[in-house]
């Protein structure tokens, strides 16, 4: 399961993705809506994607991520459109037959999910809204 | 031979699409640009950034083309898939 979503992610369903008899471990990350950022209060997000390529791009760490650890299997669902505090914006969930390579494997799919997928987020704040990461 | 020269002199059409804050500064999803032929990633964005300076105060804007990251020297085509990409920050 590697998809973009506009419906509330089914975190169960997304772990339940990556269940196999061959592993002993499943390691989850779930991204959620935090009410700050830089001392700013966050009055909800809003998150752009480019599917087509966002969905390439994670099927491609999904393949790398299998090649440099013994995943049986990973499933990642990304949120789009307007969150609010509290929402799930990410789940990413790696099966693997020990502990020390699920959280290796699921560390490394969500940084370089945050550095390669085309997915923009923009928050929204009482006094105005911003796109992160879009100037230094 | 005459036709083939007629045709790589021919303005061709290319359609990109645009994401996050660059479509929030051009003001709009998707731009017909209609330029020369052999028109490359670089002078793509060279173009863009002309007509639209705040493309210009971002911090790095990337080219996809077919869902792939391009290169600066990659030549594009009029049947490419080319988008805009700022800065991402999904997750």
């Amino acid at each position: 399961m590697i998809t973009i979503t506009d419906q509330t992610i089914d975190v169960q369903a997304v772990i339940a993705a990556a269940e196999s008899e061959r592993a002993g471990a499943i390691d989850v990350f779930i991204g959620t809506v935090r009410n700050h950022n830089n001392a700013k209060a966050v009055l909800r997000l809003e998150y752009e994607t480019y599917d087509a390529m966002a969905v390439k791009k994670m099927q491609e760490l999904a393949a790398e991520a299998v090649r440099r650890w013994p995943v049986e299997k990973v499933a990642m669902v990304h949120r789009k459109g307007v969150l609010q505090i509290g929402d799930v914006a990410v789940v990413v969930a790696v099966a693997t037959p020990h502990r020390a390579a699920s959280f290796e494997a699921c560390q490394w799919l969500i940084d370089t999910l945050k550095q390669v997928v085309p997915i923009w987020k923009k928050e929204i704040y009482e006094n105005g809204e911003e796109w992160l990461e879009a100037h230094a | 031979m005459q036709r083939i020269v007629l045709l790589l002199n021919m303005a061709q059409n290319f359609t990109i699409a645009l994401f996050g804050i660059a479509r929030d500064i051009v003001g709009t999803n998707t731009l017909t640009l209609s330029t020369e032929p052999e028109l490359n990633v670089e002078a793509l964005l060279a173009q863009l950034k002309a007509a639209y300076p705040r493309l210009g105060e971002i911090r790095s804007l990337l080219v996809a083309v077919n869902s792939e990251y391009a290169e600066a020297t990659q030549v594009l085509n009029s049947s490419d898939e080319i988008a805009i990409i700022p800065p991402v920050s999904g997750g």
